[in-house]
């Protein structure tokens, strides 16, 4: 008898989606099973509904809850976020072990690169290398958080993430700009240092540094989690760090000036995304610095494609661009289904 | 399939209320990795209020079933629907009326449990006025209500999936997945588990789906599928499955054992045997066979026995095999459980 009905399970007569069901009494359960699977179905159905159409949606207990409209990804978006500074604000061996290699490059390498490459000017090589481990600062932190990803596909919390009756883009874009807050922070920590480097804190300066890096943090931030969307293994991060971070930090004139370089660094150079990101912040900071034009053209050449220097705002839009570009990338990514 | 009368007026009154009297409905469901053939084509309903068991070994087809009516993963053809909605064109209202407990944790350890529990709810949508309550409501329930505010990395393996399964009720759905909830767990924090399991679904009303390749567990269930290589292969109450496969083993202690040996074969045409000790032979529904056994068989019986055919034989008889057997020959091809493919979906 049962045989006979898994048979029918598994030939597909029992019931369509649309509800056409074959009552289990029918396949030839015995009636003390009946009464006992009967039981549930009667309690959870309310006595009023019976015989009236019930839409599907009607919830049997407790809270609704509302998906897919704008509020409900408003919310996503700030949960995500939210969670993010949660855990930056919570590790805080993190925080602070972020900013020692900065600090190591900036006053350790700085100081000692200083009587080479500073000669009789008496510049302080320290102020050149500030912009570029601000950038440095960012850079590091924003990958680091988005690559969390891949932490969070490890050890499962993902999926919790993604079964949620919500867009993917709110996710996504939670990440992103929970990423490019914990980035921005730290770069403003970096920022505080200004006065040790010979940087006056002129308030303009600090605003407009304060909205490039966070431009540059949310660039950063979509780019690792574009990467992250790709990396299914822990052990990965590791090769992307050595084959991509890195060299983009190298390239992107943050630890030396790319004004006198043989061609095929010089190419490289421009090459890197990060450079246009870097160069921004340079000018702001170099704005306030008092340079002969010898000097200034040594250390602050700026971006050049075929001799024309790229000016700061399309600068900043390029980088604000690429961000929007890698954001639908990493979106679709994120919205695949198997 | 014959089928009374009765059952037919049924169904026609079932028609009436929509999608609404199953839970979920499941019609050809079938999933291809390629080559290979994680599910074919599996056709069944859960009732509203109904504790459902998908049974069988590990790779049998269960979690890649669970995954798809989670809408985690595509079915590559055949429909299903869960709590009214279509798994493939409505996923997002499919996500918003069930609750998920998957095999592995999925807590963020460096949160607190109610902040775990606060990401949900927004994630979910909870209107904001109700999360508070909802939460401490759902912590009482699992006994976590004095650990709300403990990081999750403190918590022990059973207090992590009871924060799992109060997560996946916070937003009061209708269908609970439990996607072998009690795996790697200690017996005694197992039978907690299922303490908690059956209290919330007899508050919450709701309906249960569950996968376990644990035979005991499967008792719980007021229905259970039984699948192997990707298939259904028998579906029923566990009771009906047990009679399904035939007769109770019965084991008599007797004053003159081959007296009732001549009894048994003369006034019952039983054919039994002195095995250890005691007289046993199978008998069709053994707990009423032991009355007419003392009235009739006129040889002083001293203590009796009456063993159920276990899921275990359930299994066995179905498949061919011990579901220990099922798990040691399935390897490790589909270890990797579909929800592990879900990283990008």
């Amino acid at each position: 008898m049962v045989s006979d009905q898994g048979q029918q399970v598994g030939t597909g007569s029992a019931p369509t989606p649309e509800g056409r069901p074959v009552p289990r009494e029918g396949s030839g359960a015995p009636p003390v099973a009946t009464s006992a699977v009967g039981a549930p179905v009667v309690a959870a159905a309310p006595p009023a509904a019976v015989g009236a159409p019930v839409t599907a949606a009607a919830s049997v207990v407790g809270v609704r809850v509302a998906g897919g409209t704008v509020s409900d990804d408003l919310r996503a978006i700030r949960v995500v976020w939210k969670r993010e500074l949660i855990r930056f604000s919570r590790n805080r061996i993190r925080i602070v072990t972020s900013l020692v290699q900065p600090i190591l490059f900036l006053f350790v390498l700085g100081t000692g690169l200083s009587p080479i490459l500073s000669g009789s000017d008496h510049f302080n090589f320290r102020t050149f290398m500030f912009p570029g481990v601000i950038g440095m600062t960012v850079l590091f932190t924003a990958i680091f958080s988005a690559i969390s990803i891949v932490w969070d596909r490890e050890f499962g919390f993902l999926r919790e993430m993604l079964v949620a009756p919500v867009h993917r883009s709110a996710l996504v874009l939670g990440k992103c700009l929970g990423g490019a807050t914990v980035a921005t922070i730290q770069g403003a920590i970096m920022l505080a240092l200004a006065g040790a480097v010979g940087v006056p804190y002129d308030p303009l300066m600090l605003v407009v540094l304060i909205g490039e890096i966070a431009l540059a943090a949310f660039a950063l931030t979509v780019f690792g989690v574009l990467m992250a969307s790709r990396i299914s293994q822990i052990e990965a991060f590791q090769v992307v760090t050595q084959m991509v971070v890195l060299p983009m930090f190298f390239l992107s004139g943050a630890i030396f000036p790319t004004s006198k370089l043989p061609q095929w660094l010089a190419v490289l150079t421009k090459i890197d995304p990060l450079s246009y990101a870097v160069d921004p912040l340079r000018r702001a900071v170099f704005s306030q610095i008092a340079l002969s034009p010898r000097l200034n053209a040594l250390l602050n050449p700026g971006v050049t494609w075929n001799g024309w220097r790229l000016p700061t705002l399309l600068e900043l839009a390029m980088v604000a661009v690429a961000a929007g570009v890698m954001l639908f990338v990493a979106i679709l990514q994120f919205s695949r289904t198997d | 399939m014959s089928q009374p009368e009765g059952a037919g007026r049924t169904s026609i009154q079932l028609e009436g209320l929509g999608a609404g009297q199953h839970s979920i409905a499941v019609d050809g469901l079938a999933k291809s990795y390629g080559d290979l053939v994680a599910v074919k084509g599996v056709t069944f309903v859960v009732d509203a209020g109904e504790t459902f068991g998908f049974l069988g070994p590990n790779g049998a087809g269960k979690s890649t079933t669970i995954s798809m009516l989670c809408t985690l993963v595509d079915p590559t053809s055949g429909r299903a629907q869960v709590a009214g909605f279509d798994v493939v064109t409505q996923r997002s209202s499919v996500r918003q009326h069930i609750g998920l407990v998957f095999q592995d944790t999925t807590l963020d350890d460096y949160l607190t449990a109610a902040e775990n529990l606060k990401f949900h709810a927004e994630l979910y949508g909870v209107p904001r006025g109700t999360v508070a309550r909802r939460l401490a409501d759902v912590m009482e329930m699992v006994g976590l209500a004095d650990r709300a505010d403990s990081l999750v990395r403190t918590f022990s393996g059973g207090m992590k999936r009871r924060l799992e399964i109060a997560r996946g009720l916070l937003h009061s759905p209708r269908v609970l997945f439990l996607d072998e909830p009690t795996v790697g767990l200690d017996p005694q924090t197992r039978s907690n588990i299922w303490e908690y399991v059956t209290e919330l679904k007899r508050r919450e009303g709701i309906t249960l789906f569950l996968t376990t390749h644990y035979m005991d567990e499967a008792e719980y269930c007021d229905r259970i599928a039984i699948m192997d290589h990707g298939s259904i292969v028998a579906i029923d109450t566990p009771e009906a499955l047990k009679a399904s496969i035939g007769e109770d083993r019965v084991e008599l202690h007797t004053t003159d054992d081959a007296a009732a040996l001549a009894a048994l074969a003369d006034r019952f045409g039983i054919d039994a045997s002195v095995s250890e000790g005691a007289v046993a032979f199978h008998v069709a529904a053994g707990e009423q066979f032991v009355p007419r056994l003392f009235a009739e068989l006129g040889v002083g019986i001293t203590s009796i026995r009456v063993a159920r055919p276990t899921l275990d034989d359930v299994f066995m008889t179905y498949t061919g095999r011990t579901i220990r057997d099922a798990e040691a020959s399935s390897g490790d091809r589909l270890r990797s459980s579909p929800f592990m493919r879900a990283r990008r979906g």
